[in-house]
């Protein structure tokens, strides 16, 4: 009976120590269903404010326009039809409240009862209308056309020059400028991360004794533990100000900023990885090395650096990774102006800053919502390859030895 | 002889150069920190009293306290330490104990470090698609909880997978050879011997529950509630948000600066303790396992 009992309550322990070593896996699982589910819906979706609808007159050929191109035409980049099909004709843009320019209250109606039959009229008189209506004041038997704008495609959210996803009439979702955004400031963070990373991690595992390491080691885990919107704030009150007047410009908060901040915030993955590489190498490769007259130096750099080459890079891709990822800091520092970047001193955005930032204000299972989640994915997609291939060599390099 | 002589001599200047230059970006390095702690304890001492920390905040968070914006945090850490404690203990331990070296241990963890490799926001994203809407939790501690849980399982099960794999097999045969039963193994023998180092590894993860910021953006935080929660289905302040918060879109920002230093501090003040903590106690376990 106790034997019994002993048996079954190892199993039952057994199974619930399983069950929960699937957690992570069920985790990721979890996250790539939900996340993808709403990032994906985001390419059957019409860049246009749901209820609204574009409409021209009959005789206009045009039947499909690019989000682009409607933003073009309201920003009166594009002011003839010319340029979009072939027929000329000068485009007449009209917004609902336009219409009140062409008609009297009285035509209209104190509770805006005759607008649909003005909208149609006004639209059957001008050939070279374009108007951003709610689709409730269309008449269908009217002389006007709806005019499809093109659903997002995955070439458009990627090639797009710009971010705009409240824009009126056609939300703009390219993350071009998010994307460069996002890997100016990591690399830059990385540029000034290495050589203070390498050098401590050398310094720390070849050059210094134990009891200096004894002490370095717990204050670069301080480091890593700070939380990362501290780190935001110091940037905002001392290093944005400081960008601000070194370079004499009107705004700190620029790239700069950002890579300085999350240069110090990858300090702690690129030391711990690198360090913990470098002291994989074997004692008697050193000695060897050592007793055929080579420096202290040139044994570092000649045997202990290449043997710990992979692992040296695991802890730099990490550390890219980090940055990558980070938000709060970045958030807090960069400006996060969503234009394409030609300089480390002008404001970026990078895609995780610009899911803090608008995720709130975006309508649930809106269009705008679901960009967010798409950004979210491709976030994702990049940390988990950039993982993956880490381990991939980690382990390539356990397996042949 | 002689360009030997000196190629002997340049080869100690070089190395002389280039381990006083290592030396100098390390010690770099070590200042940066000590510069952030010392920048913002001197900003923000003046803030920190007694009131400051029981006290609601007041005038658009430019006067009082952050007292709500301290339990938030301590509600979030211990609903997530409920939630993730045990079920990364367990993890953890599954992996060391009881699977062998084969692709179900390999395939676990490498969804481990994926996991660990995930940027926190898209725990925040993620944590609002599932907790809040989907399960409809709302904007709640549980939902926030949750979600930081999550955040810090690969943590916890990395720290008990490390403790338990340092433990020598001569313990586990030992027991074997007395009976005992493999659970009861785990139970009597490796946990006990393992504690320590769990334990700090433990008391780290709660250092990184009780700074993040972007993954209780959307699943819990609220941005003035000068009220104290009073079930887990309630929204809270929390300190790191906070601090976002006044420090960038707050109403005023250049009045609550004082507040803004103060809850920098604050937070500062407790990831110390939370590394002191684990530092102390691995030193104290180190001594006691010696005089063992």
């Amino acid at each position: 009976m106790k034997k019994f009992f002993r048996n079954t309550s190892g199993k039952v322990a057994e199974s619930i120590l399983f069950l929960s070593s699937t957690s992570t896996s069920l985790i990721i699982i979890l996250i790539v269903i939900f996340l993808f589910k709403e990032g994906i819906s985001l390419f059957n979706e019409k860049p246009v404010e749901e209820g609204n609808i574009l409409v021209v007159n009959k005789s206009n050929p045009v039947n499909e326009l690019k989000s682009s191109t409607v933003k073009d035409i309201f920003d009166q980049n594009i002011t003839n039809w010319e340029s979009v099909t072939h027929k000329k004709d000068s485009i007449i843009l009209v917004r609902i409240d336009d219409v009140f320019n062409y008609y009297t209250e009285e035509e209209i109606g104190s509770n805006f009862e005759n607008l649909s039959t003005c909208i149609s009229d006004l639209v059957a008189k001008t050939p070279g209308i374009i108007a951003f209506i709610p689709e409730k004041f269309f008449n269908k038997q009217s002389q006007g056309k709806i005019i499809k704008v093109r659903k997002v495609s995955i070439r458009d959210f990627f090639s797009g020059k710009e971010w705009m996803p409240t824009a009126h009439p056609a939300a703009q979702l390219g993350i071009l400028p998010l994307l460069l955004g996002t890997l100016l400031v990591s690399l830059g963070a990385i540029i000034i991360a290495l050589p203070f990373g390498l050098a401590s991690a050398i310094y720390l595992a070849e050059i210094t004794d134990e009891s200096k390491r004894r002490v370095i080691k717990p204050l670069i885990e301080l480091l890593a533990g700070i939380p990362s919107v501290v780190y935001g704030f110091f940037g905002l009150v001392v290093i944005v100000p400081f960008i601000q007047n070194l370079f004499n410009l009107s705004v700190g908060e620029t790239a700069l900023s950002g890579s300085i901040v999350l240069a110090i915030m990858a300090l702690p993955t690129i030391i711990t990885i690198s360090e913990d590489a470098l002291r994989t190498t074997p004692r008697s490769l050193k000695e060897a090395s050592l007793s055929l007259g080579a420096s202290k130096w040139q044994t570092i750099y000649r045997v202990v650096i290449p043997y710990a080459k992979s692992g040296i890079t695991a802890g730099i891709i990490l550390g890219i990774g980090r940055a990558i990822g980070e938000t709060m800091a970045v958030l807090m520092v960069t400006g996060n102006a969503a234009v394409i970047p030609h300089t480390f001193l002008e404001p970026v955005r990078t895609i995780p800053a610009t899911i803090a930032a608008e995720l709130g204000e975006a309508p649930q299972g809106g269009l705008h919502f679901k960009a967010l989640f798409a950004l979210g994915c491709i976030l994702f997609i990049i940390t988990l390859l950039i993982n993956l291939s880490v381990q991939m060599s980690a382990n390539r390099k356990t397996l042949k030895k | 002889m002689k360009s030997s002589e000196k190629y002997n001599k340049n080869k100690k200047r070089n190395q002389i150069l280039v381990f006083s230059l290592f030396r100098v970006l390390n010690i770099a390095v070590i200042a940066i920190l000590i510069l952030i702690l010392f920048f913002i304890f001197i900003r923000g001492y003046k803030t920190l009293s007694w009131e400051f920390i029981t006290a609601m905040p007041e005038e658009g968070m430019t006067k009082g306290g952050i007292y709500p914006a301290i339990i938030g945090t301590l509600c979030l850490i211990g609903g997530s330490i409920i939630f993730a404690f045990p079920l990364g203990i367990f993890s953890g331990i599954y992996i060391n104990e009881y699977t062998k070296n084969n692709w179900f241990k390999r395939f676990v963890s490498m969804m481990t470090n994926n996991l660990a490799g995930i940027p926190s926001i898209v725990f925040g994203l993620f944590g609002m698609a599932l907790f809040v809407n989907t399960l409809g939790f709302g904007d709640s501690i549980i939902a926030g909880s949750l979600t930081l849980g999550i955040l810090t399982l690969p943590v916890i099960i990395k720290t008990t997978e490390e403790a338990l794999k340092s433990i020598d097999d001569s313990f586990r045969l030992g027991s074997y050879a007395l009976g005992a039963t493999k659970l009861q193994t785990i139970r009597k023998v490796i946990l006990p011997i393992a504690f320590p180092n769990i334990i700090t590894g433990l008391i780290l993860s709660v250092g990184r529950v009780s700074g993040e910021t972007a993954p209780i953006l959307f699943t819990v935080a609220a941005y003035f509630l000068p009220k104290l929660p009073s079930g887990i289905f309630d929204q809270v302040m929390a300190l790191p948000y906070h601090l976002y918060v006044i420090s960038t879109s707050g109403t005023n920002i250049t009045e609550s600066r004082p507040v803004a230093y103060g809850t920098a501090l604050v937070l500062i003040i407790m990831i110390l303790i939370i590394n002191l903590l684990a530092n102390g106690l691995r030193m104290f376990f180190k001594n006691k396992v010696k005089m063992n």
